[in-house]
């Protein structure tokens, strides 16, 4: 993969973002990913199929078809394939495993693999449900008024009953600050501007079931966001024809897309059991283990999920996965550095989007060119992982890359 | 009978006014919020106003705020609409709770449909002679089971009570403007009020969610107790300024210190424009006969009236002209009091520069709202004290005389406490810090 590109984030925290006012659309944002990523691979005419990622354009955005607005970003894409892709907030993890589908079944060379999504269109209480499409319809009616805040609000009042509390709630409130510091360092990050005292004290604000949910403040959670990603998939061939040096390039060595039952409830409320099948394939397919990854852009849809993530890796015992946050291991100077542009609380989730950006990320920091965010990669690390959620834990994508 | 029985059938009279359209919106959510909790009641209210068109925007008001305040309680509306399978959604359940309200509602021109109120909230003019007749006439066609809720700022409640004959039916329940957004309620029983309808008022009032501050049956309370004195104050202050500058200038210069040296939200001659002129010379009048030690009138007030300077409101909350013309809700041309015409307030700007001295450096809003607001205020009126300039004198002299009014407020029994006083000027008025303070000693 090479040539990613990321639009900013924006909504609340952005200085450019005033709700009041008319915001672009799906099609400015398609344009400038779409764009952003063909500049770097020759234009669209080395361009053989592409894929777009979205969630829930037909409800924010009430646009269906998706597939149309490519041949909009560049004519020269008029008559090639183009698929739309959902799976929630993995559908940008869903464009990414189709594009490399396609390369390996050698009906293309080169795939333009994008992600968007337009999200503050409505008010957030409305966006609730329509992000409650993720669950489970029969669900929603018992479900909770922010609906998926509401699920992994169960998640963490589970695993603090079982785990206690005190560690794990610091854990999660370390991780928002990491994210946030992250953020800052990246000018597309939606927490870019952020500009707080006292993260640790926002992170550990009392969640207040009465206006929320019971077990999480809304610093707990992504961010509500408008933004596309772009990255181009390529074979041997494709970066020839491109004409792209190996070194710009990160290889995919391995990918996992794994599917639960969406009408089941999780069988443990503190395990993500999905993520763990999915990184177990990915490592297995790779052949290495976890130890060997340099660096890891996880979903922390909440801080919860990061947590859970964590353990699910198998980088922390079930119980420690807040322990291994505080330990500092997944801050940027830490082992093993987790969503270094900031992840979903701090760059920000459209949620078809998040997908695509973890490529870009990774690609970024693979191939040196992550700026200011910029960790560093040993060479006896020289993997990037990404793991990418849809809804409570049931669409994951998981992609292991290599450093050039 | 109980909290919901008192709430069967409630009548706002006056209902399609700034105040009246506030208060029967507060009311229509607490009793839809009853009969969700308490299924198989029945409610009524009614909204009555002489004004036909008055009454079809106050609809479109209801609706539109019915909705947003739904927006913000989703979290309850989801558990009391649980036994709804049909609504899902939250939108699904916003749209039901809109209408769920507005099915409560009915409007009317006429009083007779206020008769046999088990409830009546009274908005209407400020003035005796009407409030009186009116509320006598439903309590008559109630056969003594009316209890009447006031929103009177400044007339006696016992003067009402005995007046109109209610034996005691009768509370002061005086919102501040607008009743939707304010959180301060000043609750002013009067010297027969029953016992029980003191309770169901602090209830009432509770679960609206405001924050009540009882004040005694004295003319004005406790808030025009505070501001018509403070604004006579100021404009009589602003007079003696006049001997030696252009009464236009004196005036901005007053409502300048006001606002950006005492950090107060707004000017005081702002706020007379922000209440109306008019209204404040009402309220004076209707005080000044309880006050045998003070004179509370402004002569000038009245000439200005005269000249058609009245203030208050738009009804889409827009400030019509009074001291100032506003553009975007600032003052930018005072009036000429000689000639009634509007003159730039730029070129006073530049005439008070070297009166102010050097500016605080601080607002209102960056204090108000500051984690650290009491070290910030601190700070800041020490520095005051240490400033040599027409503009701190004047904003320390108010200062003194705005605690000397509150002080008065104890005194004469009017307010139960200190901390009552400030609660109003900080609630009611928006005030960063209450009258009686040590800041200006």
């Amino acid at each position: 993969m090479t040539g990613g590109y990321n639009t900013i984030s924006l909504g609340t925290g952005r200085k450019e973002f005033n709700p009041k006012k008319v915001r672009p659309g799906l099609e400015l944002y398609i344009k400038e990913a779409g764009n952003g990523t063909l500049a770097q691979i020759g234009g669209a005419v080395t361009v053989d199929e592409c894929v777009i990622g979205n969630f829930m354009a037909s409800r924010f955005n009430r646009q269906a078809h998706l597939g149309g607005f490519i041949p909009m970003i560049d004519e020269a894409l008029r008559y090639k394939p183009a698929t739309r892709v959902e799976g929630a907030c993995a559908s940008g993890g869903l464009a990414l495993t189709a594009g490399i589908r396609a390369v390996l079944a050698e009906s293309a060379e080169v795939v333009l693999a994008l992600g968007v999504e337009v999200q503050n269109s409505v008010k957030a209480i409305y966006g609730a449900d329509i992000l409650a499409g993720a669950g489970w319809y029969p669900d929603r009616k018992a479900g909770h008024a922010y609906f998926f805040p509401g699920q992994f609000s169960n998640r963490a009042g589970a695993y603090f009953d079982r785990y206690g509390r005190e560690t794990a709630r610091q854990g999660m409130a370390r991780w928002f600050r990491n994210m946030i510091e992250n953020a800052r360092l990246c000018p597309t990050a939606q927490e870019y501007h952020n500009s707080t005292g006292d993260l640790d004290a926002l992170g550990l604000s009392e969640p207040d079931g009465r206006s929320f949910v019971d077990h999480l403040n809304v610093f707990d959670c992504s961010k509500v966001s408008d933004g596309a990603s772009a990255i181009a998939i390529l074979s041997e061939e494709g970066l020839k024809r491109a004409g792209i040096p190996r070194e710009q390039a990160v290889e995919v060595v391995a990918w996992a897309q794994v599917e639960e039952d969406i009408t089941k409830p999780p069988a443990d409320l503190t395990v993500v059991s999905t993520i763990k099948e999915a990184v177990r394939q990915v490592l297995e397919r790779a052949g290495i283990t976890i130890d060997q990854v340099g660096t890891v852009e996880t979903h922390d849809c909440f801080t919860i999920a990061a947590v859970l993530a964590i353990e699910a890796m198998g980088l922390a015992k079930p119980g420690h996965g807040g322990e291994f946050i505080l330990a500092g291991h997944t801050s940027r100077m830490g082992r093993i550095p987790f969503n270094t542009t900031g992840g979903l609380i701090g760059w920000g989730h459209p949620t078809g989007a998040t997908g695509v950006h973890q490529a870009v990320t990774i690609w970024e920091q693979l191939t040196g060119r992550a700026g200011d965010s910029q960790i560093r990669i040993h060479s006896d690390r020289p993997f990037g992982l990404t793991v990418n959620m849809g809804g409570d834990d049931k669409t994951v994508v998981a992609i292991l890359y290599k450093k050039p | 009978m109980d909290y919901c029985e008192r709430l069967q059938k409630v009548s706002v009279l006056g209902a399609a006014g700034k105040m009246g359209s506030g208060i029967l919106l507060l009311t229509a959510m607490e009793m839809a919020d009853q009969l969700l909790q308490n299924k198989g009641q029945k409610m009524e209210l009614w909204a009555i106003d002489l004004s036909p068109e008055g009454l079809r925007g106050l609809i479109r008001y209801l609706r539109s705020q019915v909705l947003k305040a739904a927006e913000k309680k989703m979290v309850w509306l989801r558990r009391v609409y649980a036994d709804r399978p049909d609504l899902v959604e939250n939108g699904d359940i916003i749209s039901a709770y809109v209408e769920d309200v507005l099915g409560l509602v009915s409007t009317s021109t006429h009083l007779s449909d206020a008769w046999g109120s088990t409830m009546v909230f009274e908005a209407i003019k400020e003035d005796p002679s009407v409030k009186v007749p009116v509320l006598s006439e439903i309590a008559q066609q109630g056969g003594g089971k009316t209890w009447f809720f006031t929103n009177t700022s400044s007339i006696p409640i016992s003067r009402l009570d005995e007046q109109a004959g209610l034996n005691g039916a009768v509370i002061g329940f005086h919102f501040y403007n607008p009743p939707a957004v304010q959180k301060l309620v000043e609750l002013i029983p009067g010297k027969n009020t029953l016992p029980e309808l003191v309770e169901f008022a602090r209830m009432y009032a509770k679960n609206l969610r405001k924050v009540v501050v009882p004040s005694n049956d004295h003319a004005g309370f406790i808030g025009n107790g505070h501001f018509m004195r403070d604004a006579l104050w100021a404009i009589q202050t602003a007079e003696k300024m006049a001997e030696t500058m252009p009464l236009q200038q004196a005036i901005w210069f007053v409502n300048r210190v006001s606002q950006e040296f005492l950090l107060r939200p707004m000017g005081i001659f702002q706020l007379i424009d922000y209440v109306g002129v008019d209204v404040v010379i009402y309220i004076m009048q209707v005080m000044n006969p309880f006050l045998p030690d003070e004179d509370l009138h402004s002569p000038f007030l009245d000439a200005l009236l005269e000249k058609g300077v009245r203030g208050g409101q738009f009804s889409d909350g827009s400030q019509k002209d009074g001291f100032f013309k506003y553009e975007k809700g600032r003052p930018v041309a005072i009036v000429n009091p000689v000639t009634g015409v509007y003159e730039s307030t730029a070129p006073l700007d530049e005439a008070v520069k070297a009166l102010i001295g050097e500016l605080p450096g601080l607002t209102w809003k960056e204090v108000n709202f500051a984690p650290d607001k009491a070290e910030k205020l601190s700070a800041f009126f020490a520095r005051l004290k240490g400033m040599d300039s027409h503009g701190a004198r004047l904003a320390s002299a108010y200062g003194r005389q705005s605690r000397l009014i509150g002080e008065l407020l104890v005194n004469s029994g009017v307010a139960q406490s200190a901390d009552d006083v400030n609660t109003v000027l900080k609630t009611g008025f928006f005030h960063a810090y209450g009258p009686i303070n040590e800041y200006f000693n």
